[in-house]
């Protein structure tokens, strides 16, 4: 259960956004809609607790996200834009090194199926720097299928992705919830998912 | 523990997929230093009097021009967030970084100093003391570094405002450092000077990585 309350961001001397309120159950997604500049990347930044608001409150579980820490940083995975994805590294190394700072044990096998599975088969160890755009977002959201976490925070997770693997990842977010668990998504697609609330900044 | 193993084993890993960057550190290093000799001339005194001054003015600049990298690429392409949000303490990730910084540049430049103190004529025991030196007060340039580069991070012209941050700090290492060879060189003890650069590395073992991180985390909001 996340829930937000009278969140505030203000960059400079100009208000982001204020007032934002919002409650997730497990198996409901908040989608983040605005137009570009309006703090969406901000907002999920903060609920990532990247970053403090500048005003307001979140709370997970009913405890203050301020006193959970590194209890509430190991229930959440936050994919942003630039997505932690080094050049110079294969796309398996990248996932196996995510897994070690995730503190989630890993083997070769169980990486390699997710890289499969997310269209990289074969390309598992060359550089990443070889890879089309497409192709780094994948390599990027494989973090999603290995890792067990329960709030799922996606700074527009469709950017570069072509259909199939946007049906793909829509899938992945689908049986998440299914499982019970919470997504936060921003993106400019309509997403086409049960049990959705969407906030407009 | 397990964390730490691998931000090391991940950054000694990508220094060795990018050759470039660890060797142009020490090239420098070599470069600085043999070209004081050519420079000043076959006046054996002079050369061997003025030694530790130059190999640890040269290691602390060598040091300086690879600390624009510790943390650079890794806020340009979201790992430290990343790092940020793992459930190991952040402070932790950060040192395995500082750890493997030496490992790629400090730890190089110590064992060429011996080599590079030939240059210079000097005797063997005062080799000896000046690599043991090094070998205490890298490390010390690397934590220290490490603050500077947390705090510069993102900023324009970050490169000019971390020399002029991190220099003036460099100075006790460089006293120390340099003192206890010349020490030795005429005579004296050097174990006071020694002594000192310990306790400055130990001091800053404790609370460089600490600050470093306090400076990342303002860095990523």
């Amino acid at each position: 259960m996340l829930t937000a309350h009278d969140l505030a961001c203000v960059r400079g001397d100009r208000t982001l956004f204020s007032g934002i309120e919002f409650s997730l159950a497990p198996g409901e997604w908040l989608h983040v809609q605005g137009e570009n500049g309006a703090g969406k990347t901000s907002l999920l930044r903060i609920l990532a607790s990247l970053s403090p608001p500048a005003a307001g409150e979140i709370r997970w579980h009913g405890r203050s996200i301020r006193e959970l820490g590194a209890d509430y940083r190991a229930q959440l995975i936050f994919l942003g834009h630039h997505g932690a994805v080094k050049e110079e590294f294969s796309p398996l190394e990248n996932l196996l090194f995510a897994a070690h700072l995730d503190e989630v044990p890993l083997c070769r096998q169980e990486a390699q199926a997710a890289l499969a599975a997310f269209g990289l088969r074969g390309r598992e160890d060359l550089p990443v720097r070889f890879l089309s755009a497409g192709q780094k977002r994948r390599a990027l959201l494989a973090r999603l299928a290995v890792r067990r976490a329960c709030l799922w925070i996606l700074d527009e997770p469709f950017t570069a992705l072509d259909v199939k693997a946007v049906a793909m990842l829509s899938a992945l977010i689908e049986r998440h919830l299914a499982q019970g668990g919470i997504v936060v998504l921003t993106s400019h697609q309509s997403m086409p998912l049960p049990k959705g609330k969407a906030l407009s900044l | 523990m397990n964390a730490l193993l691998s931000v090391i084993r991940r950054d000694l890993l990508l220094a060795l997929r990018r050759k470039g960057d660890a060797l142009t550190v020490l090239f420098f290093f070599v470069i600085v230093t043999s070209l004081f000799p050519l420079g000043i001339g076959p006046e054996a005194n002079l050369l061997r009097k003025i030694a530790p001054g130059i190999l640890w003015v040269a290691a602390l600049l060598a040091t300086m021009l690879g600390l624009g990298r510790l943390f650079a690429p890794d806020h340009a392409d979201g790992t430290l967030e990343q790092m940020a949000l793992s459930p190991s303490p952040f402070g932790l990730l950060v040192m395995g970084k500082i750890i493997a910084h030496w490992l790629t540049t400090g730890m190089p430049l110590v064992a060429l100093a011996p080599f590079l103190g030939l240059l210079f004529d000097l005797p063997a025991d005062a080799l000896f003391l000046l690599t043991l030196t090094l070998l205490i007060g890298t490390p010390l340039l690397s934590l220290i570094g490490a603050i500077g580069a947390a705090l510069t991070l993102g900023l324009r012209g970050g490169g000019v405002l971390l020399s002029l941050l991190v220099l003036p700090l460099y100075v006790p290492a460089l006293i120390f450092g340099a003192g206890a060879v010349e020490a030795q060189i005429v005579g004296l003890d050097a174990s006071g000077h020694l002594s000192l650069l310990a306790a400055l590395l130990a001091l800053a073992v404790f609370f460089a990585p600490w600050a470093a991180t306090v400076a990342l985390r303002i860095a990523l909001e």
